[in-house]
């Protein structure tokens, strides 16, 4: 079963911060989804191959060409900061 | 206590593609910032990545020539973590199922073995503002050009034990990518960089020690450095009561020492899930036959033919084999009419040729001789048209301006002379005004000969075919008493 604890792990590595409530909150709502994933279990998967996507297509692949349809201009108009030609971002580590 | 290391290393091969591994920008080298960008490589909500056939197939190419399995299912996965150089916040690799698996590369008297190569995308570059490096500074600016470089991730076994049999894994590894032609192995560029797994064990035991990752190794040389250093540090550490803890460091070249960058309290948790944007890859065994088609003659190969067919000593062989500029060079030249002086190529090649492309740092195919003039030098000496003097005169400025010898043989007058009715001319000369020498010689002064020879390469001016003109003089001269 899912804890506080694997919740505040994993809200950490998405960067998400937490007030108490809300673990207790999100603690047993992820445990009711897990609770039906398992569920699953009780399907016979016996000699069933894995499957990694639901639509049974493979192989899309581009060839090697060059395609440019927007400068760094346009491309950079939305970044909340930059300086020159690059992204600026807040100071990073400790 | 005496200690063994046990070394992995990882490879982050850039293939050579023209464009990005997942959407449509170009690869170059050295452009202004963010100017190979667009939105899928910069992780705009809502774009979708497509899957370069190239790179695949440049995947399966550089596993062939790593005696890899190639798999017919694969696919890709996410590594997600937060980093300024990541914009999507999680990388496209593959973790479960990659392309190549179980190879092995033969570096002096060992295999080692090759776990894994699998496709994945280069992040960005980092500029750290106001500081030299990650600590002090205030802010960071980043340059996504390099975002979404397709790379293959070379992993090997712990297989290697020294610190020099990771630097010649390297290299080989480096010629054999350069051989088939799937990266350009430049190091200073980036298109070629290694990552160190280190740990120590007591010598005997076959469990592993507890291991640090090396980063930040800019050089071959740099790389047996850093991975001596941490073998130094480990034993140490251990011998005076410590433990190894395994984290990430990173190499600093100008102390020689290697540092802590992540320890194991942040230790990367990636939660890899299978990347729903792209299908899976499903790699025919036709395809993989084509491929393995176009694969040239490998490093390995070539040094046992070279061998085996010329019967060229094992250091020759190597030289001559080791890079792809090299053996197309040497192979040119015997193709070029000089099958007869195959000794004689690889004299030259191993020797000052090879002492002249590491003085200028280049490959034979950037230097102006020609295999084809190369060819026609060393048949020149071998069939005595020139001496050996000559050649070995000739060779530097031909290395630096090219030319063609028979050209230069003849305007300057070199060709030696080897005609027997011109020496016996000669030495019939010397014996005339010599009397009293060749009397001496006959009294058993045999130690004379020296100054026939001497007084004949003056008449000579050099030119003469010694081979011959010994001969003819050992006919001629009266025998001693």
């Amino acid at each position: 079963m899912i804890t506080q604890k694997d919740v505040l792990h994993v809200a950490k590595l998405a960067r998400l911060s937490l007030t108490d409530d809300e673990a207790a909150q999100f603690t047993e709502q992820l445990g009711r989804v897990l609770g039906y994933m398992e569920q699953l279990n009780e399907v016979d998967t016996e000699g069933v191959e894995p499957m990694s996507h639901p639509i049974p297509v493979v192989n899309v692949m581009r060839d090697d060409e060059i395609v440019r349809d927007l400068d760094r201009q346009a491309l950079m108009a939305n970044a909340p900061v930059t300086e020159g030609a690059f992204f600026k971002v807040p100071k990073i580590g400790e | 206590m005496p200690w063994e290391s046990v070394i992995g290393l990882e490879v982050h091969a850039q293939l050579k593609t023209k464009t990005k591994i997942f959407c449509g920008c170009p690869t170059d080298f050295g452009m202004e910032p963010n100017e190979q960008i667009c939105p899928v490589c910069i992780g705009m909500p809502g774009v979708l990545p497509v899957l370069n056939r190239e790179a695949v197939e440049l995947a399966i190419r550089t596993g062939l020539a790593l005696n890899c399995e190639i798999a017919a299912d694969c696919r890709f996965d996410r590594k997600n973590y937060f980093y300024a150089d990541l914009p999507k916040g999680y990388q496209i690799s593959q973790f479960e199922l990659p392309i190549c698996k179980e190879g092995h590369l033969d570096i002096t008297g060992k295999t080692v073995r090759i776990q894994r190569a699998h496709l994945e995308e280069d992040a960005g570059k980092l500029v750290h503002a106001g500081a030299d490096g990650l600590h002090g500074s205030e802010y960071s600016l980043a340059d996504y050009n390099r975002s979404s470089m397709p790379l293959l991730e070379i992993v090997s076994q712990p297989d290697i034990e020294t610190p020099e049999q990771a630097r010649e894994y390297l290299t080989n590894l480096r010629n054999i990518l350069r051989y088939v032609e799937t990266c350009d192995g430049n190091l200073e560029e980036g298109s070629f960089r290694c990552d160190a797994n280190v740990s120590i064990r007591p010598k005997g035991e076959t469990k592993l020690g507890t291991r640090t990752e090396i980063k930040n190794m800019n050089s071959f040389k740099a790389v047996q450095r850093a991975i001596q250093s941490e073998i130094e540090r480990q034993i140490a550490l251990v011998e005076s009561g410590g433990t190894v803890v395994q984290e990430t460091r990173l190499w600093d070249d100008n102390t020689g020492k290697t540092f802590t960058m992540r320890s194991k309290e942040d230790a990367h948790d990636y939660r890899y899930f299978p990347e729903p944007d792209l299908m899976p890859l499903q790699i025919d065994r036709e395809w993989v036959e084509r491929v393995r088609q176009t694969l040239p003659e490998l490093p390995n190969a070539r040094r046992e033919r070279y061998m085996s067919q010329f019967g060229l000593t094992a250091e020759s062989a190597t030289i001559l084999s080791e890079t792809r500029e090299m053996a197309e060079f040497f192979e040119a030249t015997l193709k070029a009419g000089a099958e007869s002086a195959v000794a004689e190529a690889a004299k030259y090649l191993v020797g000052p040729i090879t002492a002249y492309l590491n003085d200028k740092k280049l490959d034979p195919s950037q230097i102006a001789l020609t295999p084809d003039h190369f060819a026609k030098l060393i048949v020149a000496e071998k069939s005595g048209t020139i001496g050996s003097t000559t050649s070995k005169q000739l060779l530097p400025e031909l290395l630096e301006k090219g030319g063609d010898p028979a050209v230069i043989i003849k305007e300057r007058n070199l060709a030696q002379i080897s005609d027997p009715a011109v020496i016996k001319g000669w030495i019939q000369d010397v014996f005339a005004r010599s009397e009293s020498q060749l009397q001496d010689y006959k009294n058993g002064k045999v130690k004379l000969r020296q100054y026939f020879v001497g007084e004949l390469m003056k008449l000579a001016k050099g030119k003469a075919n010694t081979q011959v003109m010994n001969q003819l003089l050992d006919e001629m001269l009266p025998t001693p008493q």
